[in-house]
């Protein structure tokens, strides 16, 4: 499989069906042979409703049904999950940063902070997270503005505004709804004197964050193609996506944990 | 849990010296702080790449022959699979050049000031009485007027047929239509195109494109006969304030089964509209009407 690109010479990718294309188009970057890779598992207990992997650099979206909780597992370690949130029956009510900061009083995300919407309504809840902070303030990457961040040679690059756009268009969703976005395993500091930036993370292959849906939420998803940053670890990596019915558990009894975890949220 | 999965080829931008991204890449950066990661970004800027816009205009390697470099106002090079976008002034001058003989630049117009008038392909074939892009025929829209003409055609295999690929068609041919992936449908690219002008998917019309021919057989054949070879250019004049969308895509008819397709240089430059003591106004009865309609529109705008 050649990887060196001179002139209109065509180089070999993987297909999303299976096969393989021999290709002209610059397409991102992916993981390194032998990146290891932990696809985890739920971090709370139910019935399995959805179990998606999203490839690297490539958008994903779905609908969480209230009470049902996302797992996402940062498969390969320090991989920037950008994420959306919207009211699923209406969507103009969504994410908004400072609603869900000024709530909580902090810059960063943890268990227990609740997913504000631009209304001031919880549209989700963490309830459980393995790394020390999530991320809120970094929002996504794009075309346009890595070409002030790195110069206008990476302008042809993929970013997460792409994949924003790209998957909204598929739920009737635009550009006009696109704001400030999560970033799940991403590592953005607010230092003493100010400094703010993209940091190494602080994730590792694995690791992952639980949020319950407060009510019916369209879930949007950029798994980060930035190569210029470590927000990727400049190694992009699967995503593991995972919804479960938590009052719905496998063989019909709910177990203590996930009823203390998720208590009152039928 | 951990394994060590297959990974899919990498061709990151050509921004690693070897061929792969290093197993350590994290071993190239010093990020571990906010002051150094600014200093590893800033420490790239001012590289340059096969494909990216040029800014200023003016400071285009590639500058068209003949252009004085203080009138340009867009220079581009798209990459293959890529895709661009650009209000432009009424009376620019577009010019798309193929250096490879590989590009193919689907093209959708839109007035930038009510974006419901657009491109329409049918009329832009009949009204001409002409399958086939050339130089003077006219990109109309579906209100009478002329969008842009062709002012200068080196190349003379354009199409007005196929339009552009859509996610299905690329899906049966190549197996893959992502938008991010190795064969990405000019339809998901002028959607995104489109979104950062506020537009979607029903204000997409057929399109046209240059560079990869196709003639229509006598008992009705789509023949691909693809492009005139390396080094040829189409040249457009903006006759009313133009939002150009363009993507560069392998053209739907290609045979090939690779997707291939070249670098797209685009450049733009200051100009007048086409004149009423120009011949190509009053060329036709059809294009003199056509221009009269196009002015009128512009100067009751003041235009
Ligand atoms: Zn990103």
């Amino acid at each position: 499989m050649a990887t060196t690109r001179t002139g209109n010479t065509p180089v070999t990718f993987p297909t999303a069906s299976g096969g393989t294309v021999a290709s002209t188009v610059p397409v991102g970057a992916v993981h390194a042979p032998g990146s290891p890779l932990d696809r985890g598992a739920s971090l709370v207990e139910g019935a399995v409703v959805l179990d998606d992997t999203v490839a690297p650099n490539a958008p994903w979206s779905a609908v969480v049904r209230r009470g049902h909780v996302l797992t996402i597992v940062d498969v390969g370690g320090n991989q920037s999950a950008d994420c959306l949130l919207y009211d699923a029956d209406d969507p103009e009510e969504r994410y908004s940063v400072p609603d869900t900061l000024a709530w909580q009083g902090n810059a960063y995300v943890r268990t227990g902070t609740v997913l504000r919407s631009n209304e001031g309504r919880a549209l989700m809840t963490v309830v459980a997270n393995e790394i020390d902070r999530q991320d809120t303030i970094g929002g996504a990457c794009g075309k346009e503005s890595n070409t002030l961040r790195y110069g206008h040679h990476v302008m042809f690059q993929h970013g997460c505004r792409e994949n924003f756009l790209a998957e909204a268009g598929r739920r009737g969703l635009g550009v006009r709804d696109l704001v400030s976005n999560l970033n799940w395993f991403m590592n953005v500091p607010v230092e003493a004197d100010g400094a703010l930036g993209i940091v190494d993370g602080m994730s590792a292959p694995g690791r992952r964050v639980a949020v319950r849906a407060d009510r019916d939420v369209l879930v949007l998803v950029s798994n980060c193609p930035q190569m210029n940053n470590p927000c990727n670890d400049f190694n992009p990596t699967p995503l593991r996506m995972l919804v479960v019915d938590p009052a719905a558990v496998a063989g019909g009894t709910r177990s203590a944990a996930a009823a203390g975890t998720l208590g009152g949220t039928a | 849990m951990t394994t060590a999965e297959r990974p899919a080829a990498s061709a990151p931008h050509g921004r690693y010296p070897t061929e792969r991204v290093p197993a350590h890449a994290r071993d190239l950066h010093l990020t571990d702080s906010v002051r150094s990661a600014r200093d590893d970004a800033r420490a790239q800027g001012g590289q340059s790449g096969e494909w990216m816009p040029y800014l200023p205009a003016s400071g285009s390697p590639y500058r068209p022959p003949g252009v004085d470099p203080a009138a340009l106002v867009w220079a581009e090079t798209v990459a293959p699979g890529g895709y661009t976008h650009k209000a432009l002034a009424r009376g620019t001058r577009l010019r798309f050049d193929d250096p490879t003989g590989d590009a193919c630049a689907h093209l959708l117009l839109f007035n930038a000031l009510e974006p419901v008038e657009r491109l329409n392909v049918a009329d832009t074939l009949k009204i001409p009485w002409q399958a086939y892009l050339g130089e003077n025929h006219p990109l109309l829209s579906g209100d009478g007027r002329v969008l842009a003409v062709v002012s200068d055609d080196s190349s003379g295999r354009h199409d007005a047929f196929c339009g552009t690929s859509t996610d299905a068609w690329n899906e049966r041919k190549y197996g893959d239509a992502r938008p991010e992936g190795p064969a990405p449908s000019g339809r998901g690219l002028f959607l995104k195109a489109a979104a950062k002008h506020g537009l979607g998917r029903r204000d997409l019309p057929p399109g046209v494109s240059f560079f990869q021919g196709v003639r229509v057989g006598a008992d009705g054949t789509l023949g691909w006969r693809g492009s005139a070879g390396p080094g040829t250019h189409v040249e457009l004049v903006a006759e009313m304030p133009l939002l150009v969308l363009v993507a560069n895509v392998a053209h739907p008819l290609d045979p090939r089964p690779d997707y291939v397709v070249g670098p797209l240089r685009v450049h733009a430059w200051r100009g007048a509209p086409t004149g009423p003591d120009e011949p190509r106004f009053t060329a036709t009865p059809e294009l003199h009407r056509a221009y009269l309609n196009t002015v009128d529109y512009c100067e009751a705008r003041g235009l």
